[in-house]
């Protein structure tokens, strides 16, 4: 008998047997409350089968599946997932020298018997590797809030298909711890810190092979004191459910699980098994003996990846939205403490944003009439400063031309005095002329006359 | 080839993207444990599931519902007696009881309309009826849009009404389509010949033949809608229930000894009528329909179909206020009385340009 069947066998005879006297009396008293009738049926009704309905339509569906691994570069998180997922997921080493720390996400398509597994797989790149680490956990928890937002706006929208709603919250936050054997690092509590409230967390001992055992204890025992006495809340197992309380309960006393990968076979006695090969041995990764690797994957996969889902659906996320909307200023009870509807809130806001809009579109208006009236004025002080310099210099003109004309007027005056004198002078010339000529002609006729 | 790997309709996002590539395992992984995770949780929680039965009085439909669950949901009220004087208005009442079968409890909530058909003028007799279904989304939808919101939303919207149909023998008459044409949109709608013991089987095939033909005609899309088939074996599964819709069923609950055997049936001075013998009706296929096969069904296509179309409805109707981007109306519905035929008009305009659209 495999271990598969081994399990439904198991959970089977649980369901059967299932006696919750305690969850019955609760139930009872809850429907006394609701003054609902308990009905006994005089035969075979047919709905036991339920539950195979509802596993029926997940099954057509689809389950979905998202992990982020934190860790420095190289502590072996793709490693890890590797094995866990039991496939060799398409990657390479990635360099140490980024500036800052970015996400890289995958996804992937897994399939076993008839269940169909959406897988994304985000791993941080370059995580612990810069200098200064202040802004290391900030994309993460960007990135976390986004995967949010983005489901709270198909929620919010008119037309949604939230069924058809390809979800990628992160549904469980692997941290991956460096084995140093001391303590937590402060960079790794402050970004656990910082990622409590928004995504569970399960942290984990990477490399584990580097620790001995007893080492190993005490360095569990440190860091869970270190968390607890932080106020760090990680993931704890779900205990209320009587099927699976015990395991989880051990479980959760050995946190955090101290986990090896390795994807390498090696061949012990006559069988292939998952190991890394050292000289002085070889460490088993599914050996329980060896390190938690099995313990992980139980407790990952088998035993509650739906409670994860569902904790990040009803309180992660409840978390977020609420916080949101209620930083956008909706609230479900008004002042007078009357229940307050998500439309009034929204259109008081409105109401405010518009008046806010017309006042600062008055505001401009106000401005502009003001700057165009200011420009006018220096324009007409301008205009009117040309026309008083225009006039002056028409004055001046005019008196340049008088005192022209002045000029010309004397100078004509002075033409007409010397044209005067000049005649006058010419005329007593030419008399005195004439005298001197008469006198001159008879002395000439006298020597022509001679001549002749 | 796993014969159980279906591949992904059109009609659904399940196609993988380039993104996507499917990869190969190489050993056991256990994810097909979250199967059982799953079971585990929805035992816990238990199921919810909401009934409502329409018909004249006289069908049967009390007597149908103590039939279909197996108890004493109702006295159902015996013939000649009666409560009185018939109810001048339809008024709706529900009743809720908690089922248990094998650990598993179904809380199940019935809701009968007494006087449906009843008057001289029936008028308007399924606003009340469509009034209490959309009040169901409306309180769901409320509890919805809360800052602070209950991890469970209780459930009690209608998942599925059925439709007694008397077994007249010509077709169906103006009432019946009327109702039938209106329900439709809202709600999951089964329509069922009550009293199927009045006629002979040929009659039935003829019945059922002539009704399938009226419900064609007036493009009235009864439960399982041909639109949400996803593949192919739901194809071939949901139309062989096609063909024999409206079932024929008999309802009683009265034991009777047949051959030794004790079984529910009808006595007559001419023979017993069995209740879950499939010769004499198809009650049994009722049964399997509603409760054994199709009720996660039924609960699917009123949470992400019709009560997607109301959300969508209530969300878009405007009021003073101008529209712009992203603008949301979730004002409380205007307590309306629910006679009037303004809204479900209204709502029915949208969806028919919902579907021009589509």
């Amino acid at each position: 008998m495999t271990s598969e069947e081994a399990r439904h066998l198991l959970f089977q005879s649980h369901m059967a047997t299932k006696s919750c006297m305690s969850s019955q009396v609760s139930d009872d008293e809850k429907r006394k409350r609701e003054n609902i009738r308990s009905l006994t049926m005089c035969g075979h009704v047919g709905f036991e089968n339920l539950p195979d309905q509802l596993v029926n339509r997940s099954i057509q569906q689809g389950f979905c599946f998202n992990i982020l691994c934190v860790g420095e570069t190289g502590i072996g998180k793709s490693t890890l997932i590797d094995t866990l997922f039991n496939t060799n997921f398409e990657d390479h080493e990635s360099s140490h020298f980024y500036p800052h720390v970015r996400l890289k996400a995958q996804t992937y398509e897994l399939q076993e018997s008839n269940v169909r597994l959406k897988l994304t797989v985000v791993n941080t790149v370059g995580f612990g590797d810069q200098i200064n680490k202040k802004e290391s956990y900030q994309p993460i928890v960007d990135y976390i809030d986004a995967q949010f937002e983005a489901y709270l706006q198909e929620e919010l929208k008119i037309k949604r298909s939230l069924f058809n709603y390809h979800d990628s919250r992160i549904h469980v936050c692997l941290y991956f711890i460096s084995p140093t054997g001391h303590s937590l690092k402060t960079l790794d509590l402050l970004t656990m810190k910082s990622l409590d409230s928004k995504v569970n967390i399960i942290p984990v001992i990477a490399k584990a092979d580097a620790i001995s055992k007893t080492e190993l204890q005490k360095f569990k025992i440190k860091l869970m004191s270190e968390l607890v006495s932080n106020g760090v809340h990680i993931y704890q197992f779900p205990t209320d459910d009587e099927t699976v309380a015990k395991i989880n309960a051990s479980m959760n006393g050995q946190l955090p699980f101290a986990v090896v990968g390795s994807m390498d076979e090696v061949k012990i006695g006559n069988k292939m098994v998952k190991a890394r090969q050292y000289p002085w041995g070889i460490v088993q990764v599914e050996n329980e003996n060896h390190c938690d690797f099995v313990k992980l994957r139980e407790m990952l996969i088998c035993t509650n990846m739906e409670d994860l889902r569902e904790q990040t659906h009803s309180r992660h996320y409840e978390l977020y939205r609420r916080c949101k909307l209620e930083e956008m200023g909706f609230t479900d009870v008004g002042p007078e403490s009357k229940p307050l509807s998500l439309q009034e809130t929204y259109e008081a806001k409105r109401h405010e944003f518009y008046g806010e809009l017309h006042r600062k579109e008055e505001e401009m208006k106000q401005m502009f009439v003001q700057r165009v009236k200011e420009k006018e004025a220096i324009l007409k002080e301008a205009e009117r400063e040309l026309q008083a310099k225009f006039d002056h210099l028409t004055r001046v003109h005019q008196e340049e031309r008088m005192k022209l004309e002045e000029k010309r007027r004397l100078l004509e005056e002075e033409i007409i005095s010397f044209s005067k004198k000049k005649a006058t002078s010419e005329i007593y010339q030419n008399q005195t002329f004439m005298a001197m000529g008469s006198n001159l002609k008879k002395d000439k006729d006298r020597k022509n006359s001679n001549f002749m | 080839m796993d014969p159980l790997r279906r591949s992904p309709s059109p009609c659904s996002s399940r196609a993988s993207s380039p993104r996507t590539p499917p990869c190969e395992m190489l050993g056991f992984v256990g994810i097909e444990a979250v199967l059982d995770q799953l079971k585990i949780k929805a035992m816990k929680m238990g199921f919810e599931f909401n009934i409502m039965v329409v018909g004249q009085s006289g069908l049967g439909k009390s007597t149908m519902v103590n039939t279909l669950f197996k108890s004493k949901m109702w006295k159902s009220t015996p013939p000649g007696l009666g409560q009185g004087p018939m109810p001048q208005t339809l008024q709706l009442h529900s009743v809720t009881h908690v089922i248990e079968e094998k650990g598993l409890k179904l809380k199940l909530t019935v809701t009968d309309t007494p006087g449906f058909g009843d008057q001289i003028n029936n008028d308007k007799c399924w606003d009340p009826i469509l009034g209490y279904i959309n009040e169901q989304y409306e309180q769901y939808l409320q509890e919805e849009i809360l800052i602070t919101r209950q991890r469970y939303i209780p459930d009690t919207r209608v998942h599925c009404c059925i439709y007694f149909v008397p077994p007249t023998g010509h077709c169906l008459r103006p009432l019946d389509i009327e109702f039938l044409q209106r329900l439709c949109r809202t709600v999951n709608v089964v329509p069922v010949i009550a009293r199927a013991d009045s006629l002979t089987i040929e009659e039935r095939e003829n019945f059922r033949r002539r009704i399938q033909h009226n419900l064609k005609t007036h493009c009235i899309d009864v439960y399982p809608q041909k639109c949400f088939d996803e593949d192919i074996s739901d194809k071939i599964l949901n139309s062989k229930i096609r063909d024999r819709i409206p079932f024929a069923v008999v309802g009683a609950d009265r034991e009777h000894l047949v051959n030794g055997k004790c079984v529910l049936g009808r006595k007559t001075k001419w023979g017993i009528i069995e209740v879950e013998n499939m010769a004499h009706c198809e009650f049994a296929l009722l049964r399997d329909l509603l409760i054994r096969s199709h009720l996660q069904d039924l609960k699917d296509i009123t949470h992400n179909v019709h009560y997607e179309n109301y959300r969508v409805c209530r969300l878009n109707e405007s009021h003073m206020l101008p529209r712009g981007p992203g603008w949301v109306n979730l004002a409380p519905a205007p307590p309306s009385v629910p006679t009037t035929p303004g809204p479900s008009k209204a709502r029915q305009k949208v969806h028919n340009n919902f579907t021009e659209e589509w």
